[in-house]
């Protein structure tokens, strides 16, 4: 399911602005399109102003300056019943003196639709989330799961052209929360539902989504494809918040073409990729994926920057190893191996030689 | 079986009988004790430490509530005040009027008064006069037949000049003996136990032949005062929750420390004495009061007609409303305060306007804590006596005021117990009501 990220601009928030209390920006001039039928998660850490943005687009919060647009409409002064906008809330907000099917039956109710017809699309709906047999239960007798799956089955019911999920599977364990995750994206996509989702987890972000805003600082750092996102990151706070990240702080020494010199602290010299370093002498947090370091001999590439360096702990993890090294006066350089049959387990206190190829190396921002 | 599955089963225990497995039918502990009797064991000691602990209010309740309560009830159909006399100072009783009483038990209601029966009452009137009780056992037919105390305390001054035949002499005294009316009520009041102050409660009383009947229209006050308290309070309790309502949704969706100091102010009343509250509604409402003075002075009223707004059912009204708010704000508070905001976002998202999601979605979630505050408020207002003694003036007093009445100014004990009993047994009945259509387990009471 590939979208064309063309943007024909189903969802537009154009120079969005927004501050609660007229001193700061809790969103700094948004701007981003989300295309119809696209899966766009706004990931981020909490008060980065992604969940905000989603209540603007519900129309719960109003946007101080700039406009938001659906469908090519601005929306600004519509009020939020009449957007026709599905929403799921990370507490669900199944109504508590409801059964699970005038749940349901609640949107279409007030939209006016006659009764047989509710029925009838109350049943499909909860047959969509496999719970059609629990439409006479109370939202207190399920489980959070089965809740979770109500909310989504609630939030689709009336068939909106756009679903808004704020955290929707913040409160499951994990194995709920993976099985969950499949089905959102598929039903979406089955669908063909717009779908906003704003998380704080980044597993959710690249597992589900067609692309994913990373929200910091009331400003959208990157917005990129999950792979894209987590392979070429634009600037070190991405390269941070999305996966795990070796950071090697150095300065600029050389810049040839597509390719620069940093020399770090402690001496250590070697080519890296310049994403926005641009000229000698600028300070960069070179940006190293754990599982792009090899230390096996045999699997260190050609051409790869090889250096020394200590085990200080041996991790098994089962499917990976985990291992943290001090190389180059650090000592939280991760490596992360997979377990093969020849792959060499490490002893704390081991000294070893390490590699990585430059262009697994990004020279970001300081 | 049934009654092993209601002891609250301590796991500990448990998991060794299953271990041990079950013998004849009936689960052992390891070392062969039956399972229940090991269980209650167990469990003994931490149930007296628990009693132990609620023993000192349970003490406290009965004396100064169960008790007071069950004598009150006791009062309303049980006075011995033409049955028996008690000293004050040494406690003794004695029985008096002994041999009227055998003699109305010898001869049916309405037989007509004969010598032996005139001997009787002088018999017992000189028995009253030697303890000197003529006043309090005349007091007791007076509750039924007014004006007969005076005629006990004379007949108790002048027995010992009687000469037989007594009837006659007795008549002479006073023709007012000769009363079938009079002759009724002792006959009612020879007997301890009694329904007549019920009776006397919903404006009954027995005529001549001992048939119940409607007292004379004049005198019919405690049914209309019923209805009037009943309605009454209805009102203030509507009152209270049209305006609690807004207060306690707004306390309960602002910033904690703005809702903080708006809830300090819906306290304040409490921590000021009930009688300055009231006062102050006087010094607002009276006709040369606050609001009067302000409203003519604005010119919206002219000085001749100045509204009466104190000592009537509209102070009574006012006043109640506003010292009752309170228990009206916190059930509600508390009943809003854990609503979830995204219910209603959740609603308005789902395409209902405002005013739906207010209605089926906000609503109904805060019906537990309408109900406890509506009960609450109702049942106060129902008892409620100094402020309509204060405001009410002649048409603004309640039942209790009444109550009140009987209690301090007639004496007539007996008669405000049972008026008393009533009131309970109404607000009870209205408890039960509310436990069938909302269930007491919804009732949020903060």
């Amino acid at each position: 399911m590939t979208i064309d990220n063309s943007n024909d601009g189903f969802v537009v928030f154009d120079h969005v602005q927004k501050s609660y209390d007229g001193e700061t920006l809790v969103v700094k001039d948004l701007n981003l399109s989300i295309g119809k039928g696209e899966f766009l998660t706004m990931l981020g850490p909490s008060g980065s102003g992604k969940t905000t943005c989603l209540m603007m687009l519900a129309g719960f919060e109003t946007a101080t300056h700039g406009e938001i647009l659906l469908g090519g409409k601005p929306i600004n002064d519509i009020p939020p019943h009449k957007r026709g906008i599905g929403m799921v809330f990370q507490n669900y907000a199944l109504f508590p003196h409801m059964t699970v099917g005038e749940n349901l039956s609640f949107p279409l109710e007030v939209r006016g639709i006659s009764k047989s017809e509710r029925e009838a699309k109350v049943q499909r709906a909860l047959e969509m989330v496999q719970m059609g047999d629990f439409i006479t239960r109370r939202p207190a007798q399920l489980s959070g799961g089965q809740q979770q799956r109500i909310a989504l089955a609630r939030a689709l019911v009336f068939e909106p052209g756009l679903v808004l999920m704020d955290e929707p599977l913040g409160a499951l364990d994990k194995q709920l929360r993976e099985q969950m995750q499949f089905e959102i994206t598929r039903l979406a996509h089955e669908l063909g539902i717009t779908t906003v989702y704003v998380t704080h987890d980044q597993t959710e972000a690249l597992t589900m989504s067609d692309r994913v805003a990373v929200f910091d600082d009331g400003r959208i750092q990157q917005l990129a494809p999950p792979a894209v996102l987590y392979e070429e990151p634009e600037n070190s706070f991405v390269a941070q918040f999305i996966g795990e990240n070796n950071t090697l702080v150095g300065e600029v020494v050389e810049m040839k073409e597509d390719c620069c010199v940093v020399r770090l602290e402690d001496g250590e010299v070697f080519d890296a990729k310049p994403v926005n370093v641009h000229k000698v002498g600028d300070k960069t947090k070179v940006s190293i994926r754990p599982e792009r370091v090899e230390y096996n001999k045999d699997r260190i590439p050609e051409g790869a920057h090889t250096l020394q360096a200590e085990v200080l702990e041996f991790i098994y993890m089962g499917d990976i190893f985990r291992t943290r090294l001090r190389v180059a006066g650090k000592d939280d350089f991760i490596v992360k191996t997979r377990n093969a049959p020849d792959q060499v387990r490490l002893k704390p206190g081991e000294k070893i030689e390490i590699g990585w190829l430059p262009r697994d190396c990004r020279a970001l921002d300081a | 079986m049934s009654d092993r599955n209601e002891i609250p089963v301590d796991p500990h225990v448990a998991v060794v009988a299953t271990a041990t497995g079950v013998i004849d039918g009936d689960l052992t502990t390891a070392d062969g004790r039956p399972l229940k009797k090991a269980l209650q064991s167990a469990n003994a000691v931490r149930r007296r430490r628990a009693f132990y602990l609620v023993a000192p209010l349970l003490v406290f309740i009965l004396v100064t509530f169960i008790f007071p309560i069950g004598q009150m009830l006791h009062r309303s159909f049980y006075n011995e005040g033409f049955t028996v006399h008690e000293d004050v100072t040494t406690g003794v009783r004695t029985p008096i009027m002994t041999d009227l009483t055998a003699w109305f038990e010898a001869h049916p209601r309405g037989t007509e008064p004969d010598e032996a029966a005139f001997v009787a009452l002088r018999n017992g009137i000189a028995q009253l006069d030697e303890l000197k009780a003529a006043g309090s056992a005349g007091t007791r037919i007076n509750y039924i037949r007014s004006g007969s105390r005076s005629m006990f305390t004379k007949a108790g001054r002048k027995w010992d000049k009687m000469e037989p035949p007594y009837k006659e002499a007795f008549l002479e005294l006073d023709e007012e003996w000769g009363d079938p009316e009079l002759w009724s009520a002792m006959r009612s009041a020879s007997h301890s136990y009694t329904l007549d102050f019920y009776l006397a409660a919903v404006d009954l009383a027995r005529d001549v032949e001992g048939q119940v009947v409607a007292v004379d229209v004049k005198r019919q006050v405690y049914v209309k005062l019923f209805i009037r308290t009943l309605i009454l309070s209805v009102l203030i309790t509507f009152l209270t929750f049209i305006l609690a309502y807004p207060i306690a949704h707004l306390l309960a969706t602002l910033p904690l420390r703005y809702s903080n100091l708006l809830m300090i102010f819906v306290l304040l009343p409490f921590w000021t004495s009930l009688l300055v509250r009231t006062t102050s509604w006087m010094v607002l409402l009276q006709s040369q009061g606050v609001v009067n003075d302000a409203l003519v002075a604005t010119g919206l009223l002219s000085d001749e007609n100045r509204l009466q707004m104190m000592y009537n059912q509209i102070g009574t009204v006012v006043a109640m409303t506003h010292i009752l708010l309170p228990f009206m704000v916190l059930p509600l508070y508390s009943v809003m305060r854990p609503i979830d905001p995204s219910y209603v976002r959740a609603a308005r998202s789902l395409g209902a306007t405002s005013w739906t999601a207010f209605r089926r979605i906000y609503f109904p979630q805060t019906v537990p804590g309408i109900g406890a505050g509506a009960l609450l408020v109702f049942i106060l207002a129902v008892g409620y006596y100094i402020t309509p003694a204060l405001v009410g003036g002649a048409d603004g007093q309640l039942i209790s005021n009444l109550i009140a009445f009987h209690m301090q100014k007639s004496l007539n004990w007996s008669l405000a117990a049972a008026l008393a009993s009533i009131l309970l047994a109404g607000v009870l009945v209205l408890y039960w009501l509310y436990d069938k259509l909302v269930g007491i387990d919804n009732l949020k009471l903060g």
